[in-house]
């Protein structure tokens, strides 16, 4: 078939379906998209400014910024926002430390290595409503394990209510949770020093460098960038995770183990205040808009790649 | 003599830790599915008895036979499978476009599928619910499903670019010179080539969908909730039922473990790509 001669409309009409073609690959994803974020990111917005009751919808009225106001002042906002930091603080360092660990000792060679690579990740994909219930059973003051263990080693001489007491509930869940999440930091740590040359240890070697010398000046640098990554990742995903909590404690004893999605969570779904939840959600998303900025920033590099 | 004592050392330094870490790793697995083949009467010892005095499949039978347990297996399954489907369908298009064609906007709808996945579950959740309860959506297949979306369209859209990446483009370069057209390059060459890929990431998502518990919860009422819901409704019915709580977790718990160990090697290569090169 001749091409069309050039100016014609036939020509113009596949220069635009050329140039339109990559958007219409994008509109089912787009849609969706829109659908189940962009509207409903629109409209927690718009429910932050208003006194939204689930159950009296028609007499919800514009508040302007009350919600936010009463969140300043709301004592237990102060005390979930204190827990969460508490909660993101250890989990991702406990996580981040136990990975460490875990990613060195599986870079090392021995005969069930490939056994060992696979197993360890196994926590990471079990459903986190197993993981409060597993974690609760363990916990459990009348026959769970823990009490049962730490008598007969004589560290405690009675059963100790692990998830009833104020003061153990939160390091509690936070342990569970970082169970299910240092996985995630060995298999990411793991794969970047497997990027390592070998040729740089035996040249550090042959220089004489110590292995702690080695970790600091070779591995240190190497693994440096992915575990800011994962870092920044597990910051975002521990701070906005609740399910856990709400499986194992519920956020009680009181409000020890409340923590601000948590919070958020329940006067939604409880409390039905979808305004004033909508508000607390809404400072937790800003809170954390700027570790986000961070990672995107980091991701976005090689984009044009 | 220095063999001997390399071997002694490695398992010193290196295997005994490993294998406290892998202790520390399964041991509370391990504890559930133990717990779940022993007798009722064996739970409410303490001091714990740790061997099952017998090994017993009762509390699996209960569940299964008395409760809707099994029903709600069932709807995990549609519901995750409706999930890599929907997910896949929209993502699979989306990431080619990514991939093979520079166009306005390209970099910021990308970042931004990675922006929306680091959102906070509790600010989507609210506002879903309201939007769902309008359309009628509520306790359906479909509401879960689409609800589901907001994590599997991003990932997917995010792995699979690396995938659609990783095929050279003068493949769809010679296949366009042997005078096929666009959909049938795609269909031909390329969706045969990243199929490993596709693979892997409609098991991350499939696992994702089957572990998933806030967005089910919230959107799903008795006709499709599905087994995480299930249970932790089980939990509050049966506070002191072990053996059915922990029966339960062990047949939540066990197929995508299996899974998970099937698609690791590979499934692992493809979340850390990305975070290597950065």
């Amino acid at each position: 078939m001749a091409p069309p001669p050039p100016g014609t409309a036939v020509q113009m009409n596949q220069a635009a379906i050329r140039t339109l073609t990559p958007y219409g690959f994008l509109v089912p994803a787009l849609l969706v998209t829109a659908l189940v974020i962009l509207y409903p990111v629109a409209q927690t917005v718009l429910f932050s400014l208003q006194d939204y009751l689930l159950y009296a919808p028609d007499d919800a009225r514009f508040v302007g910024f009350r919600n936010f106001s009463m969140a300043l002042k709301d004592e237990v906002f102060w005390i979930s926002l204190k827990h969460s930091a508490v909660w993101v603080g250890g989990i991702v360092f406990a996580q981040l430390s136990l990975g460490l660990v875990t990613a060195l000792l599986l870079n090392q060679s021995f005969w069930w290595r490939g056994i060992a690579r696979a197993l360890v990740i196994i926590p990471w994909a079990l459903p986190s409503v197993i993981i409060g219930l597993m974690w609760t059973w363990i916990f459990d003051f009348n026959t769970g394990v823990l009490n049962d263990l730490l008598i007969r080693i004589g560290l405690i001489s009675q059963p100790y209510a692990w998830l009833a007491s104020p003061q153990s509930a939160l390091a509690c869940v936070m342990l569970a949770l970082v169970w299910q999440g240092f996985p995630f930091f060995a298999v990411m740590i793991l794969a970047g020093l497997q990027t390592v040359p070998k040729e740089l240890y035996e040249a550090a070697e042959i220089d004489g460098a110590s292995e702690f010398r080695q970790f600091i000046h070779v591995t240190a640098p190497a693994i440096a960038g992915i575990v800011a990554t994962a870092v920044l990742l597990r910051i975002i995903w521990v701070a906005n995770s609740l399910d856990v909590i709400l499986v194992m404690t519920g956020g009680g004893p009181g409000y020890t183990t409340h923590t601000l999605p948590l919070y958020a969570f329940l006067r939604a779904y409880s409390g039905m205040e979808f305004g004033y939840a909508a508000t607390l959600a809404l400072m937790l998303t800003i809170l954390l808009l700027a570790i986000v900025w961070l990672y995107v920033r980091q991701q976005a590099k090689d984009l044009d790649a | 003599m220095s063999l001997r004592r390399s071997a002694l050392r490695s398992a010193v330094q290196v295997e005994i830790p490993v294998l406290l870490i892998l202790v520390f790793a399964l041991a509370p697995f391990a504890w559930m599915l133990l717990t779940s083949v022993k007798p009722t009467a064996d739970l409410s010892l303490f001091p714990v008895r740790y061997m099952p005095s017998r090994i017993t499949f009762e509390h699996y039978q209960l569940l299964i036979e008395r409760t809707s347990f099994s029903i709600n297996l069932l709807n995990s399954l549609v519901i995750a499978c409706g999930a890599v489907l929907l997910g896949l369908a929209t993502s699979v298009p989306a990431a080619y476009a990514f991939s093979r064609f520079r166009f306005p906007g390209r970099r910021q709808i990308l970042t931004s599928f990675l922006v929306i996945n680091m959102f906070p579950i509790v600010l989507l959740i609210i506002p879903l619910f309201v939007l769902m309860r309008k359309l009628g959506l509520i306790d359906t297949f479909l509401g879960v499903i689409i609800g589901h979306s907001t994590f599997s369209i991003p990932f997917s859209i995010w792995m699979l670019v690396s995938y659609f990446n990783a095929i050279p483009r003068e493949l769809d370069e010679a296949a366009t010179i042997d005078g096929a057209s666009r959909l049938q390059t795609i269909r031909l060459v390329i969706i045969p080539l990243i199929m490993p890929g596709l693979v892997t990431t409609a098991i991350y998502v499939f696992i994702t969908s089957w572990n998933e518990y806030l967005f089910a919860m919230m959107l799903s009422g008795q006709t499709v909730r599905p087994v995480t819901v299930a249970l932790q409704l089980f939990i509050g019915e049966f506070t002191v039922q072990w053996g059915l709580l922990t029966a339960g977790g062990a047949l939540i718990a066990l197929p995508v473990s299996i899974l998970f160990l099937l698609v690791q090697r590979r499934l692992v290569a493809g979340l850390t790509a990305g975070a290597v090169k950065a």
